[in-house]
């Protein structure tokens, strides 16, 4: 007998709902896109079954769409992630993250020596390698791989 | 004007580097010219080095231009606190040129963000060095008469020299043949061979400082094998000799070969080798003059 699954969360109006983000990345991806600041409803859903990745994160923001660029924000830490934009409870686009050929601000430096460490300045980025994800201090020119990428 | 940074070898192409060789030449000629009468030069030595800063205060004084500047960060305000940002802007009102070394990676670029007056990159950390790298490839130019299809062997430290890294990607453009000789712990980084397969270099590793290789060798660039660098001091104990050149080991090299090192040496070529002609490492300092006063120029738009 099939039993029909159960909704984890209320279903959303207008908004965006972010979905399959990887657990251990979802508090990351809350405050990278600044949600902590939003005045809109938000629901927060940690530890999540999914049947593609056992246990997911997902975030369903009402009232709130975003732009591209604020979305391409977390495609260094979850790569992965749908966004569905939901007008009246219809799921009317689904949107992809893509990185950026350039990361300003986000990532810390891991080189102790490099100026970014050393003066109130802003880090910056080349993404020199998007399969793999590997990005280049604009300033030191040292590489950092995805798997040792730090965000700020 | 022309005005334009000199941060990495890397901000140079292939014409840039031509081009500045012809500029050197001609400075090598006639160094005295007052190309920069009623020009002030800052040199900011953040990080103190005497050789790198009196090379490039000889190519000012030798074209007439004037020089501010300090020679260690201890006597200025940057020991109270003060930004790098406000320390080039500050100098920015006074210096047509900022020269500058500095302890931290990626000062230079910073600077050249903050300010309209061009900067020289005279060192920053570990990172760039580019007027050394001129200066090596302008000697590599002089001694062989081209830049194109050379075997160049790099001895020592592959891992941290930095005048090793910035030579590789200086020559990258003119088909060479690498060399890489090191101990294990010292060898090539993967990025650079990544580099050199991706522009389709050929290049060797060994471990052997053998005569096989020198005898293939048009230069032989020697670094300095520090001891701080080993995490394994028995694995330096083992290394420490075998990295060094020795007159009797140059008897079946090439005529043309030459032997190029960054300075300061230690014990990594003999004095021995100091009488024999293929000895370049001396006259190549000189010419670090001549090819500092063609980035000034370049960067200053004086043709």
């Amino acid at each position: 007998m099939v039993k029909k699954k159960e909704l984890q969360v209320a279903a959303l109006k207008n908004g965006t709902a972010i979905d399959h983000i990887p657990v251990g990345q979802l508090f990351k991806v809350v405050s990278l896109l600044g949600i902590e600041y939003l005045e809109t409803p938000v629901t927060i859903g940690y530890n999540f079954d999914s049947k593609k990745m056992g246990k997911k994160g997902i975030i369903k923001i009402s009232d709130k769409f975003f732009e591209q660029n604020e979305i391409n924000r977390i495609s260094l830490i979850a790569p992965t992630v749908n966004l569905n934009i939901i007008r009246d409870y219809e799921v009317v686009e689904k949107k992809q993250v893509s990185l950026p050929d350039e990361v300003s601000g986000i990532v810390k430096c891991n080189n102790p020596k490099c100026i970014t460490n050393n003066e109130p300045m802003q880090t910056r980025f080349q993404v020199i390698d998007k399969e793999n994800v590997t990005l280049r201090c604009h300033y030191c020119e040292v590489k950092i791989k995805k798997e040792d990428i730090e965000l700020k | 004007m022309n005005r334009k940074s000199l941060v990495s070898i890397a901000d140079y192409s292939e014409e840039d580097i031509l081009r500045l060789i012809g500029v050197a030449e001609i400075f090598e000629k006639n160094p005295n010219r007052k190309l920069l009468e009623g020009k002030v030069c800052a040199t900011l030595f953040f990080e103190p080095s005497t050789r790198t800063r009196l090379s490039f205060e000889t190519a000012v004084n030798r074209m007439g231009g004037r020089i501010i500047g300090f020679s260690d960060a201890a006597t200025t305000s940057s020991s109270k606190g003060e930004t790098l940002k406000d320390t080039i802007m500050m100098v920015s009102n006074y210096a047509d040129l900022i020269i500058m070394r500095h302890h931290l990676e990626g000062a230079a670029r910073y600077a050249s963000e903050v300010t309209g007056v061009p900067i020289i990159n005279a060192g920053d950390g570990a990172n760039q060095h580019p007027t050394q790298t001129m200066l090596d490839i302008y000697s590599i130019y002089k001694t062989q008469g081209t830049l194109e299809n050379l075997e160049i062997t790099m001895v020592g430290d592959l891992k941290y020299g930095r005048t090793v890294h910035s030579l590789i990607t200086g020559m990258s453009h003119f088909n060479p043949v690498f060399h890489f000789v090191a101990p294990d712990e010292l060898k090539i980084p993967d990025l650079y061979k990544n580099f050199c397969d991706k522009k389709g270099i050929r290049y060797h590793e060994y471990t052997d400082f053998s005569e096989d290789v020198i005898n293939r060798s048009d230069i032989i660039y020697m670094t300095r094998v520090q001891r701080e660098r080993f995490t394994d001091l028995m694995e330096y104990e083992k290394v420490k000799n075998v990295y060094i050149l020795r007159n009797s080991m140059l008897s079946n090299s090439k005529d043309n070969l030459r032997i190029l090192h960054p300075l300061p040496r230690v014990n990594e070529i003999a004095y021995d080798v100091d009488s024999n002609p293929k000895a370049y490492y001396i006259e190549q300092a000189k010419n670090g003059v001549f090819a500092r006063q063609a980035i000034i120029c370049d960067v200053l738009g004086i043709e």
